[in-house]
C-alpha cells in the first residue's frame, strides 16, 4: 500500500512502522516503540498505526485496551510503579501505599500531572519487597522515606 | 596484574545498590591506584546478602556483603581486596552455607561467570550441550530430553519430550519454538535471574529445541515488567549471531536458527501459552481453546513448542552430562533439579536450586530462616498467585509436582511467599478474586464474572451478611470457575481462596482484622 507522508498524522508512528515492515504482528513492538517516545497513544498515531500495518481502528483499539502497559493520554511527569502483589504485600506493600499516597497527594491508579502512582503486578523482586520501579529502574526494599529521596532524584534528573 | 572484583548486575542486585557500590569502588581504586577489574555477574542468588561483593583471592573468590555504598571506604582501608576480614566478611563465596547446600545444575554458572562474556560460558560447560546436539539426530535429542523426564518448569509440568517429540513429528517445513518468561507470579524471579546471569544458556536450550524440532526461528516472550533482562538477552543475542552460535548453518552443522525477542506490555494472562503465542501475532492476548494444541498448530499456525525459561535452561545440562545424571536427582515422577524462590517476609530470601523431594520445612526454616521481620510465619503461598495456602503444620510436604498437588497446593513455577501472623487470609483472598478479575482475559465467562462476583461475595462474608448462604455462593462459584474455566487463570483462582477459608475461617467470618501491631 501507498502512504503518502504528508498525509500521515503521526510521522514517527508512521517511521515505527515501517522499521518493522509494516507488519501487524509486530503491533506490540511498533506501539511501545511509539508510546516510548510520545508518552502515550494518541488518536493520530493511532489512525497512522492502523493505516501502516493494514488493519482497522477497532482492532487496533481491541489489541491497545487489552494491554496494561498502553496509555491513550499524556502521563504525569513521574510515574512510580509500586508492586502490589503477594510477595510485596508480604512485607507491607499496602502502608506503602497507603503513605505514598497521602504524601503525593493522588490515589493509585488516578490520573495526575505530577506524580502518578501506579499498580504493578509483580516486578520479580519478591525477596526484597516492597519493591518499586521508576523509569525503568528497579528499587527493592522500599519505605517512605526512600520514596521521598527516589521520586526527588528522578524528578531532578528528569525523564532519563 | 589487576584484582579482579564481581559485582552483580541482576535487577535484584541492582535495586538494593550495586551500581552506586560499583561506582564507589572505582572511585576510590583510582584514587589510591589500584588496577582493579570489575566484573559484571548475575547474582548468587543469596538475595538478603545483595549487593554482594566478590574479589578473586590465591583461595578463591571471597564474598562481602550486604555492601552498600557508604561500606566501600572501610572496606578499602581494610584491605578487603586482598580478602581480608571486616564486618561484611563472608569467607569463600563457595563455602556459605545457603550456597554450598545446593544442587545448581541449571543455575550452575549464575552469579559465576561474567554474564555477557561467550569465553567465560564455555570456560563453564557453557554451549558443551549445544556441540552435543549438533552431532545428533532430531530423534535422539528428543530421545534424551524424554529419559531426562523433564518436565515443564512453568507450572503445568507437562513431559517436555512428549512435547517435543510432537512437534518433530509435524512435517510442516515451518517450525517455531518459544520461550515464555513472561514470569508473572509473585514470588518467582528465576527466569528474570537466568536471563540476567547467564542469558547464553537460555539461548543455547532454544537453539537444541529448535533442531530438534526442526524449528529455525525462536522468540523469547519476556514480559515488559524486566527491561533488565531484555536488554541483557538482545546483547547475548548479538553476541552469538556474531560468534556464529545463531544464523544460517550454525558451525557447518546444516542447523539455521534465529532468535528473536518480543516484549509484553502488562498482561498476566500472556503467560499462559495459548495466549501468548496470539500476543506475539500482535494481537489481544486472549486465551485460546485446545486442541489444535500449539505442538500441532501454534504460531501463526504453524506447530510451535512453548517452554519455559527454566525448562529451556535446564537442556543444555541434560544434553552434556546425560539424561541419566538429571534423572538421579529427584524423585518419584519429578525428575531433575527445581530452582526454588523463597520471597515475602523471609531473612534469607533468593534462589535454592535442589533436587525434587526437599521439604517445603527445610526451604523456609534452614534455608530461608523463617521471617525477615521475626514475626512467626502464619502460611506460605507455594505456586504464584493461583497456588494454594500451606501453614506449617502442613510444612513436611515434600516438593514436587505430585506431592504438592496432593496436599491441595502446587509446585507452579517453584515461588513460595511466605506471611506472618499479622497477614489477614480474607484480604488474600479476596485479593486472589481481585487479581483475576484484573488480569482475565475476558474470553471465557467462570473467569471474567466469577472474579467478580468472587470479590463481592468475599466482601459480604466478611461485613458479617448472610455468612452461611454467601459461604455456599462462594463455594459454588469456586466449583464452576475451576470446572469451566478455559484455562488456568480462572480454573486455580479459586485455590488460594479454598486454601486460605480451610486454613483460616475465623478469619472471614468477621470483619476483616485490623494486622495486630
Amino acid at each position: 500500500m501507498v502512504t503518502l507522508l504528508n498525509t500521515v498524522e503521526d510521522k514517527f508512528a508512521r517511521e515505527a512502522c515501517r522499521e518493522y515492515g509494516d507488519k501487524a504482528e509486530d503491533l506490540l513492538e511498533i506501539l511501545h516503540a511509539v508510546q516510548k517516545e510520545r508518552g502515550f497513544l494518541s488518536d493520530g498515531a493511532l489512525r497512522t498505526i492502523a493505516h501502516s500495518v493494514n488493519i482497522t481502528r477497532a482492532e487496533i483499539h481491541g489489541v491497545v485496551s487489552f494491554y496494561h502497559d498502553y496509555k491513550r493520554e499524556k502521563q504525569a511527569k513521574l510515574t512510580i510503579k509500586i508492586c502490589r502483589a503477594e510477595a510485596c504485600q508480604a512485607v507491607g506493600a499496602d502502608t506503602l501505599i497507603e503513605q505514598a499516597e497521602a504524601a503525593f497527594g493522588t490515589r493509585l491508579d488516578e490520573k495526575a500531572t505530577e506524580v502518578a502512582l501506579e499498580a504493578t503486578y509483580c516486578l520479580g523482586n519478591c525477596a526484597l519487597g516492597p519493591a518499586v520501579m521508576i523509569d525503568e529502574k528497579l528499587y527493592g526494599r522500599v519505605d517512605m522515606k526512600r520514596l521521598q529521596f527516589l521520586s526527588m532524584k528522578h524528578r531532578e534528573g528528569g525523564k532519563s | 596484574m589487576s584484582i579482579k572484583i564481581y559485582i552483580p548486575r541482576d535487577a535484584a542486585a541492582l535495586s538494593v545498590g550495586a551500581s552506586e557500590v560499583r561506582d564507589a569502588m572505582e572511585k576510590r581504586a583510582s584514587l589510591d591506584g589500584m588496577d582493579i577489574q570489575i566484573i559484571g555477574n548475575g547474582t548468587r542468588g543469596m538475595l538478603w546478602l545483595e549487593p554482594l561483593v566478590e574479589v578473586v583471592t590465591a583461595k578463591g573468590r571471597v564474598a562481602y556483603g550486604p555492601v552498600t555504598e557508604a561500606d566501600v571506604e572501610s572496606l578499602f582501608d581494610a584491605n578487603f581486596l586482598s580478602g581480608a576480614k571486616h564486618p561484611l566478611y563472608l569467607g569463600l563465596t563457595g563455602e556459605i552455607p545457603y550456597l554450598a547446600k545446593q544442587e545448581r545444575l541449571t543455575f550452575a554458572r549464575v552469579g559465576v561467570i561474567d554474564r555477557l562474556d561467550l569465553a567465560d560460558y564455555e570456560k563453564h560447560d557453557g554451549l558443551a550441550g549445544l556441540k552435543k546436539a549438533l552431532e545428533m539426530t532430531p530423534e535422539a535429542i528428543v530421545e534424551e530430553v524424554l529419559n531426562a523426564g523433564l518436565r515443564g518448569r512453568g507450572g503445568a509440568g507437562f513431559p517436555t519430550g512428549i512435547k517435543w517429540k510432537t512437534a518433530l513429528a509435524q512435517t510442516e517445513p515451518q517450525k517455531y519454538i518459544c520461550a515464555n518468561a513472561d514470569e508473572g507470579d509473585s514470588g518467582t524471579f528465576a527466569d528474570r535471574m537466568l536471563m540476567e546471569g547467564d542469558p547464553f544458556s537460555l539461548i543455547e536450550g532454544m537453539i537444541i529445541g529448535g533442531r530438534a524440532i526442526g524449528a529455525d526461528t525462536g522468540y523469547i516472550y519476556i514480559r515488559s515488567e524486566y527491561p533488565h533482562a531484555i536488554r541483557v538477552m538482545r546483547r547475548a543475542i548479538n553476541i552469538m549471531e556474531d560468534a556464529g552460535w545463531l544464523g544460517t548453518n550454525i558451525k557447518n552443522s546444516g542447523t539455521d536458527f534465529n532468535l528473536h525477542v518480543r516484549v509484553g506490555a502488562g498482561a498476566y494472562i500472556c503467560g499462559e501459552e495459548s495466549s501468548m503465542l496470539e500476543s506475539l501475532e500482535g494481537k489481544r492476548g486472549q486465551v485460546k481453546v485446545k486442541p489444535p494444541i500449539p505442538a500441532i498448530s501454534g504460531l501463526f499456525d504453524k506447530p510451535t513448542i512453548v517452554n519455559n525459561v527454566l525448562t529451556l535452561g535446564s537442556v543444555p545440562f541434560i544434553l552434556s552430562k546425560g539424561a541419566k545424571t538429571y534423572a538421579d536427582y529427584g524423585q518419584g515422577r519429578s525428575k531433575g533439579t527445581q530452582p526454588f524462590q523463597l520471597a515475602g517476609d523471609i531473612a534469607r530470601g533468593g534462589l535454592v536450586e535442589k533436587a525434587f523431594g526437599i521439604t517445603l520445612k527445610e526451604l523456609v526454616e534452614d534455608f530461608g530462616g523463617g521471617t525477615h521481620s521475626g514475626r512467626p510465619v502464619k502460611a506460605v503461598q507455594a505456586g504464584g498467585p493461583l497456588g494454594g495456602y500451606i501453614a506449617p503444620e502442613g510444612f513436611d510436604v515434600e516438593m514436587g509436582y505430585e506431592t504438592l498437588s496432593e496436599a491441595g497446593a502446587m509446585l507452579g513455577h517453584g515461588g513460595i511467599v511466605v506471611y506472618n501472623d499479622t497477614m489477614s487470609m480474607s484480604k488474600m483472598a479476596r485479593y486472589a478474586m481481585e487479581f483475576c478479575e484484573i488480569e482475565s482475559c475476558g474470553k471465557c465467562t467462570p473467569c471474567r464474572i466469577g472474579a467478580v462476583r468472587g470479590k463481592e461475595t468475599i466482601d459480604k462474608i466478611t461485613a458479617g451478611e448472610n455468612v452461611v448462604e454467601n459461604l455456599e455462593v462462594l463455594e459454588d462459584l469456586c466449583s464452576l470457575m475451576e470446572e469451566a474455566s478455559l484455562c488456568a487463570m480462572g480454573g486455580l483462582t479459586p485455590m488460594p481462596v479454598r486454601t486460605a477459608l480451610k486454613l483460616f475461617p475465623e478469619e472471614f467470618t468477621g470483619p476483616i482484622i485490623e494486622a495486630a501491631e
